[in-house]
């Protein structure tokens, strides 16, 4: 409650603070000290300090998964505003609005994450939504961001009009919108209407979450938006989108998963073949960069599929290790000049430091033991085993993740073993020991998940 | 505790390495450190013999009932020591080979040590899974950046089929997890899977050891990384890193999955006996040296699988044995080649000869190495090649025996003649214009190729103090992989 209240209020704060402060300096330092609160105050709630005691209870609920899940979400927010402010600098003029539209997604995001109430869920979808659109074609004189805002924006609507309908349905078959109410019994006589609705909300939330075969948006909007908003869209966003997923899914459906898991299933597979095959062909980084997120993607619908502890916990790892690493990588990329993986060769060389850290970040990604993206992986592959039955299912998996070893060690390879131009990638010392902070974070979290994962046992 | 300190040390000193940026300080720095590995892995192996003091435990991942478990049983030790062994004798004979940024390839090398280290060591799956990675990176990133011309995509066809393997592997500890819900390798020995979950999940593991070591058809990857590695790195690769493999297959799939090796025994050994010959004729069609060794290498390994999956306690003492010597006869193998290759510009067979005339003493130390490596008795190879093929023989879990020692005998004998006929083309005959100007190798040469002639006869000639240390792993791995009583009672 206290990170929706307050994200809400700064929203409004910082597109106002575009008026008072004519220097782009004073922009940004505001914005991440309220990010910097921002994470505090979510911290504080989930020590029990609640600053707002309204009672919301209906429509929302906020536990310790979700502030947990928050507060990755805006420490990577944080993250993200310290490495690649600067660059949000030159996509327009309008850095105060740029500030204002990613705290709304935060608003949108913790929404999002403890809903109880289907139309909580529906408008926390929303605000996420219609930021990004706006954030999409904020490159205004680039024929490539309109486009993307365009298509993104009509696909969206659509599908956002496909989860409305799936609402609707559910409301009629349940009177209720609240997850908990929901009473699925397989002896209803009429089950279609809740299938149906069901249904629409698995296609509704699968393309949010682009997750095949629903993620035609993905690959075009991800490469027309300005790079620094993809990197937001494609793991905070996206993290939170499956958090909303799992809670949709575990709560209102639990019971109904014999219907689902089947068709769940199908997606994973399908979600982690189309990113991986087709990332393997991908002549640039960036483009590369879009299809991986819809292979991650596969794996994050572990998560929903095997509906047990480990795959919720797994869920939060994977988040967080795929965010930091996804945003490091782009924190780098939009430094670059030239987009191909030809533009990173000798990157090693001329930056060392910066050529080290996208190395771990992508070693993460890859799923290498000793960073998080290992354990993230790990964990969704052990709820997967330990449900049983779906073992084909996991060996697909790894095949499909050593395929995605292939498409990032290219970049690997391109910064440390071939010879390429002197690169003019200039990284100001706070963004060289943030990106440092964020691999220490990575292989932290790989060798030591208890610290990590002690907060949520903790804190119960 | 002293067993930890051998994962720490190079661990530590490697991480240091990177840091040192003038050349003679890195290479005099990282020998240091391998000699004092060694040193540490001598006072632990000769003074303590309890096993308390030899292993080492804490918790890790408490959530996930995975623990930090190290231990050194008779087979840990016994790798261990060859690989502190080798270290120091790679840094030696490489000293004068160049390296661009010298400091971060000795570096890695350290790190490679750490990780080998902690696989021989380790006693927990994940743990073990986690060293086993941590001892692929270091070396795909040397052999990429200081390898041949052909480094990147051969490296990278090794980095992918490994993953590949260790991934699925990672599915089989996860599924026996999921059985017995620790990592533990004691809960692993009991988790008593049934018959049929057995007998899948032992592919899950096996390919992963079989990409290692390599068997029959997965060694695609072999002798293009073999060749275009660096032969530093080349060294580890094949003296050490392949007995990953061969330590999985004995530690973590026998005893796991008694059942199922027993009943795809069979297949596994027609698949290293198709290897052994098939490795064979192509080691004997070779002009490059270092493909002819890499080749005879995928024969040498074959015999240790066909002797695994004999579980007779002469079988697995010989493979343990071999383990050792193989380690130590490739290694001299390796820094022969490099030797003749730093001097004469070439590894092609038919670009040198007549070397006996201008370098008498590598001569005389390649003609040991060789006939050790085709386990001439009165070396160490034949110790362990006897006992190998006696348990074969005799092995009461296959009927055919006889065929897979008469067709491994045939890759013996086939590995005698190319192993000499490299030595007649290289050493003997006429020289060349290449070869007119060589010389003898110098003093620091002779005294690694002499520390390794001298292992290979006294192991050779009197390999009683080694195979005592071996005794009480060979028999725990036999109790705890005998499935004979388990199929009489059922068959009743």
């Amino acid at each position: 409650m206290n990170a929706l209240v307050l994200s809400a209020i700064f929203g409004v704060v910082m597109m106002f603070s575009g008026v008072v402060f004519k220097r782009n300096a004073s922009i940004k330092a505001t914005g991440i000290i309220a990010m910097i609160v921002l994470l505090l105050v979510n911290c504080m709630e989930m020590g029990n300090i609640k600053f707002f005691k309204f009672d919301v209870s209906a429509f929302m609920v906020f536990n310790d998964y979700a502030l947990f899940f928050n507060s990755i979400a805006i420490f990577a927010t944080l993250v993200y505003l310290v490495l690649t402010s600067a660059e949000m600098e030159k996509v327009g003029r309008n850095l105060a609005e740029y500030f204002a539209l990613i705290f709304f997604i935060i608003a949108g995001i913790t929404l999002t994450t403890s809903f109880t109430s289907l139309l909580t869920l529906f408008l926390g979808i929303e605000i996420i939504s219609i930021p990004l659109y706006i954030l999409t074609g904020s490159d205004k004189r680039n024929l490539k961001s309109n486009e993307a805002a365009l298509k993104y924006f009509l696909m969206g609507s659509f599908s956002t009009g496909i989860m409305l309908m799936g609402i609707a349905l559910i409301y009629g078959s349940q009177g209720s919108f609240s997850i908990d109410a929901m009473n699925f019994s397989a002896a209803a006589k009429t089950p279609n209407l809740h299938i149906a609705g069901m249904l629409f909300l698995l296609f509704a939330m699968s393309f949010k979450a682009s997750v095949a075969p629903f993620h035609f948006w993905t690959p075009d909007v991800y490469d027309g938006a300005p790079t620094v908003f993809t990197s937001f869209m494609a793991t905070i966003v996206k993290a939170a989108v499956f958090i909303g997923f799992v809670r949709l899914f575990g709560g209102a459906f639990g019971k109904l998963e014999s219907t689902w898991s089947l068709w769940v299933a199908v997606m994973i597979a399908a979600t982690l073949f189309v990113g991986n095959i087709t990332a393997v062909f991908q002549q640039s980084v960036k483009r590369m960069l879009s299809y991986s997120s819809i292979a991650q993607a596969g794996f994050l619908l572990f998560g929903v599929y095997v509906m047990n502890e480990a795959g919720r916990e797994g869920l939060l790892i994977y988040s967080a290790a795929y965010c930091l690493a996804t945003i490091g990588i782009f924190a780098v990329l939009s430094k670059m000049t030239d987009y191909s993986f030809e533009g990173f060769n000798g990157l090693a060389k001329h930056q060392p430091l910066l050529a080290f850290t996208t190395t771990i970040c992508l070693l993460s990604l890859a799923g290498i033991p000793l960073t998080a993206g290992f354990l993230g992986k790990f964990y969704m592959l052990k709820a997967a085993v330990s449900n049983g039955g779906n073992l084909w299912l996991v060996i697909f998996a790894v095949v499909m993740a050593a395929v995605s070893v292939y498409y990032y060690f290219r970049v690997i390879q391109a910064m440390y073993f071939k010879d390429g131009p002197v690169q003019s990638v200039a990284a100001t010392p706070l963004e060289k020991y943030t990106l440092l902070i964020v691999c220490v974070l990575i292989i932290l979290i790989g060798v030591f998940p208890n610290v990590f994962l002690n907060w949520l046992y903790f804190s119960r | 505790m002293i067993s930890l300190l051998l994962i720490l040390l190079p661990l530590l000193s490697g991480i240091i390495t990177f840091f040192i940026k003038k050349e003679a300080g890195a290479r005099a720095w990282s020998l240091l450190a391998a000699i004092a590995t060694f040193v540490v892995a001598i006072v632990a192996f000769t003074c303590y013999n309890n096993t308390a003091s030899l292993s080492f435990s804490a918790p890790w991942m408490g959530i996930l009932n995975s623990s930090f478990a190290i231990k050194a049983d008779g087979m840990g030790a016994m790798l261990c020591m060859l690989t502190a062994l080798s270290f120091p004798l790679i840094f030696i004979s490489t000293w004068t080979t160049s390296y661009k940024k010298a400091h971060n390839f000795l570096g890695l090398m350290l790190l490679t040590q750490a990780g080998l280290m902690g696989v021989f060591l380790a006693m927990d799956a994940l743990l073990f899974y986690f060293f086993w990675e941590l001892a692929l990176i270091p070396v795909y990133f040397i052999c990429s950046q200081w390898g041949n011309e052909k480094r990147i995509k051969v490296t990278f066809k090794f980095f992918i089929y490994t993953f590949i393997g260790s991934l699925l592997m990672l599915i089989g500890i996860l599924y026996i997890y999921s059985q017995t819900n620790s990592f533990a390798i004691d809960a692993f020995y009991n988790a008593s899977l049934s018959s049929q979950q057995q007998m899948w999940v032992f592919w899950l593991f096996f390919v992963a050891f079989a990409i290692k070591m390599p068997i029959f058809p997965l060694h695609t990857w072999q002798p293009d990384a073999y060749e275009q590695s660096p032969t530093a790195a080349t060294m580890v690769l094949s003296g050490i890193m392949v007995k990953m493999g061969v330590l999985g297959l004995l530690r973590w799939l026998l005893p796991v999955l008694p059942i199922a090796s027993y009943s795809w025994g069979d297949t596994v050994s027609t698949m290293a006996v198709i290897g052994i010959i098939y490795a064979s004729l192509i080691a004997f069609q070779q002009n490059d040296m270092k493909r002819l060794v890499a080749y005879s290498s995928i024969a040498h390994i074959g015999l240790m699988c066909v002797a695994v999956f004999s579980e007779t306690q002469s079988s697995i003492q010989g493979t343990l044995f071999q383990m050792f010597a193989h380690g130590i006869n490739i290694l001299g193998m390796w820094i022969i080649v490099e030797i003749i290759e730093r001097k004469f510009g070439t590894r092609k067979m038919n670009e040198l000869g007549g070397i006996a005339k201008k370098a008498p003493a590598l001569t005389i130390f390649f003609f040991v190495i060789a006939f050790a490596n085709i386990a001439l008795p009165l070396t160490n190879a034949f110790v362990g090649e006897f006992l190998m093929f006696n348990g074969i023989l005799g092995s009461p879990v296959t009927q055919y025996g006889v065929a897979f020692m008469v067709a491994a005998g045939t890759g013996v004998i086939l590995g005698a003649v190319y192993t000499l006929k490299m030595g007649r083309q290289v050493f003997l005959g006429k020289t060349n214009s290449r070869t007119e100007q060589g010389t003898d190798i110098v003093f620091h040469e002779k005294a690694i190729l002499c520390v390794i002639v001298a292992t290979i006869i006294i192991t050779g000639v009197y390999p009683q103090h080694l195979l005592h240390s071996l005794e009480d792993i060979t028999n725990s791995i036999l109790h705890k992989s005998d499935v004979l009583p388990l199929l009489k009672t059922m068959k009743q």
